[in-house]
């Protein structure tokens, strides 16, 4: 669809109440078997961040917030509301910066393993630095079951070039300050819906100790920790996931 | 043809090869003894020094958290030298201007040794290489944007007498730029850019600075500077000057071909302690996708060869080693294949190799192959070069092997 004069891909499946699918630095997941269940229940609508999957980043697209005015246009566009919305890893920092700037059209904010926050002193590395992290490393914080990590070498030519374009949209949205907005804390408590933290019990780049830190700067926030996942709980145990969503938002 | 004398400044006393992962951003530095390094600095220092009194233009670079090079403030180099010489030309080359958040810093401290020196500043830009990513904590993404900008603040920050002007550009905000002092030499100090690609190098002629290639070697240096001698005739309706353009290379001269090949052999330090893993050699946003893929895979990335032989890099046009008369030969096959450059930069020292033996070296070029370097390119008209190297078959059998893409940078 168009927004902003920009042609962004979105993902549409399933019927139901709305739910905005905000992914991580990966690229989109809509495809994979836990969307396909919530699509069940919800409608799904998931963007791809420009300059993600292949796609373009336009010239004036450097931050966060790019991203969260672009989907507060998209909310307004398809005239949503009563909206899940649901943000992934760096999809979960864009969620809660959007349901600060503007929750009317929200009823639920859920945070999966998501950065957005500094929780530790100026020394202590809250998040692990992706782009510092050998591949083999790297797969090892990310993974409960290190094997469902891609290997570069088994990966077709053309889609480790996407992989690389999605690693430098990562990078200009994420890079300085990294992986947080430090302004982000004082302005969490304007969030006001009903708000729940997922994480992975095994995450190694933002741990569950920092997700529970996050969880407290937000009034009345719950967290669910899913055991036997790494970062991306939705992948290494869909149905566990879907289950804890299916409890929260019915 | 000017000549030019580079050493990079290594510390050359690594740990054993397999105790560490990068000798680039992550080796502590618990590695580097400070009053060894004391010592090494005031011997390159003096080598520099000789330059001046044998005739040879000086350049110097920087590099950051590296033991190939230990100088993190080219400037701070340059400022010694100013003052240290008294007839050298001082090439940076260059100022990492992405990496360096406020470019009227840069202007003011070109200037400044522009006037200590007395008008000997030749002041090099560079987009850098992608290990300093992490080092400047700067996303290397539009990299070459970003060194356009600065550089076209920099300039105006020179060439501006007549108090503060505003400048708000996409990076860079400044709201009264007046610096002082303002370069000696006017308008203002030669600019210098490195190109790594037939593309990159058509603005840096548009400009008519002069533009740089390290280690492009046989296979890739016609692209290039044909991408400058395009871009310029286009810009200009003339053809390129020979002296807008430059080629470094390593090069060592002997007395005989075997002092040369041991010379030589030692230079290649530079390239076999290159160890850098992808994480620092493929930052995101630094290559172009089909690059950042290909290093990934381990196709490419492991920064120049860590195995290489002296008669590859030879062959390669990297490497330029013999006597007198061999290296004259070598440098002038490369010439006029590459359609010519009228400045010649040489790594001259790298590694272990001596003082005496890189003072031998400088010497023996200076007075056996730049004479008649000089003479070739005097008697050379740019435009006929330019079309028989284009008429010159490509030279075949050169393997790029993982030479990384980045370090023609």
């Amino acid at each position: 669809m168009e927004l902003q004069g920009l042609d962004i891909n979105v993902v549409r499946k399933g019927s139901g109440k709305p739910l905005l699918l905000l992914h991580g630095g990966g690229g989109p997941i809509a495809q994979m078997p836990f969307a396909d269940r919530l699509a069940e229940r919800y409608e799904i609508i998931a963007p791809t961040h420009p300059g993600f999957n292949g796609s373009k980043i336009p010239k004036h697209f450097t931050r966060i917030d790019d991203l969260v005015y672009l989907y507060l246009d998209l909310l307004d566009d398809l005239d949503l509301t009563d909206v899940i919305l649901m943000g992934f890893s760096m999809g979960g920092w864009t969620a809660a910066e959007l349901a600060v700037a503007n929750s009317t059209r929200l009823s639920r904010l859920i945070l999966v393993d998501s950065v957005g926050v500094k929780v530790g002193g100026r020394e202590d590395r809250d998040i692990a630095d992706v782009f510092a992290l050998p591949g083999e490393r790297l797969a090892e914080i990310m993974f409960h079951d290190v094997s469902l990590a891609p290997n570069p070498h088994e990966v077709p030519d053309e889609q480790l070039q996407i992989v690389a374009g999605t690693r430098t949209a990562l990078g200009v949205y994420t890079w300085d300050p990294y992986m947080h907005n430090p302004k982000l804390p004082h302005r969490l408590h304007r969030i006001k819906i009903p708000t729940h933290f997922i994480w992975g019990a095994s995450d190694g780049l933002v741990t569950p100790e920092y997700g529970a830190k996050f969880c407290e700067m937000i009034n009345g926030a719950t967290m669910t920790v899913i055991e036997e996942a790494g970062h991306s709980p939705q992948m290494e145990q869909p149905d566990r996931f879907v289950d804890t969503v299916f409890e929260l938002a019915g | 043809m000017k000549s030019w004398w580079f050493t990079e400044d290594c510390y050359p006393h690594l740990p054993e090869e397999d105790t560490y992962r990068s000798i680039r951003v992550d080796l502590p530095n618990q590695h580097c003894d400070p009053e060894i390094a004391s010592d090494l600095y005031n011997r390159y220092l003096d080598l520099w020094c000789a330059c001046d009194e044998i005739g040879l233009g000086i350049m110097l670079n920087e590099h950051h958290q590296t033991a190939t090079c230990m100088v993190p403030a080219a400037p701070i180099m340059l400022g010694i030298l100013a003052r240290q010489t008294k007839n050298a030309r001082l090439l940076i080359l260059g100022n990492p201007l992405p990496n360096r958040n406020q470019p009227v810093r840069v202007a003011e401290e070109m200037a400044l040794v522009d006037v200590i020196s007395k008008g000997r500043v030749e002041c090099g830009f560079v987009r850098s290489v992608p290990y300093e990513a992490a080092a400047a904590n700067i996303l290397p993404y539009r990299g070459s944007d970003r060194m356009w900008e600065a550089h076209d603040l920099i300039l105006k920050a020179w060439t501006t007498h007549d108090g503060p002007f505003n400048f708000e550009g996409e990076w860079y905000h400044h709201r009264q730029v007046n610096i002082w002092p303002r370069p000696y030499q006017q308008p203002h100090p030669p600019v210098w850019i490195t190109m790594g690609s037939n593309g990159s190098a058509r603005p840096v002629a548009q400009h008519k600075h002069v533009g740089a290639v390290f280690l492009a070697g046989y296979p890739r240096i016609r692209d290039v500077f044909d991408g400058y001698r395009e871009g310029y005739l286009e810009a200009h309706g003339e053809h390129a000057p020979l002296d807008r353009l430059a080629y470094l290379g390593l090069c060592y001269i002997g007395e005989n071909e075997r002092e040369a090949e041991e010379g030589a052999r030692k230079l290649l330090w530079y390239m076999e302690s290159n160890k850098v893993p992808p994480e620092w050699s493929n930052p995101p946003g630094y290559h172009p996708p089909p690059v950042s893929a290909n290093v990934m895979r381990g196709v490419t990335g492991s920064g120049v060869p860590t195995k290489p032989t002296l008669e590859d890099q030879m062959m390669r046009g990297n490497v330029f080693a013999g006597t007198p008369d061999q290296v004259f030969e070598q440098i002038k096959a490369f010439w006029e294949y590459s359609g010519g450059f009228g400045h010649m930069l040489m790594m001259g020292q790298a590694g272990f190799l001596s003082d005496s033996d890189a003072l031998k070296s400088m010497t023996l070029y200076k007075e056996e192959v730049e004479p008649r370097l000089k003479e070739l390119a005097a008697n050379t008209d740019p435009a006929e070069l330019w079309e028989k190297s284009k008429a010159a078959p490509v030279r075949e059998g050169i393997d790029l092997g993982n030479f990384a893409p980045e370090f023609v940078r």
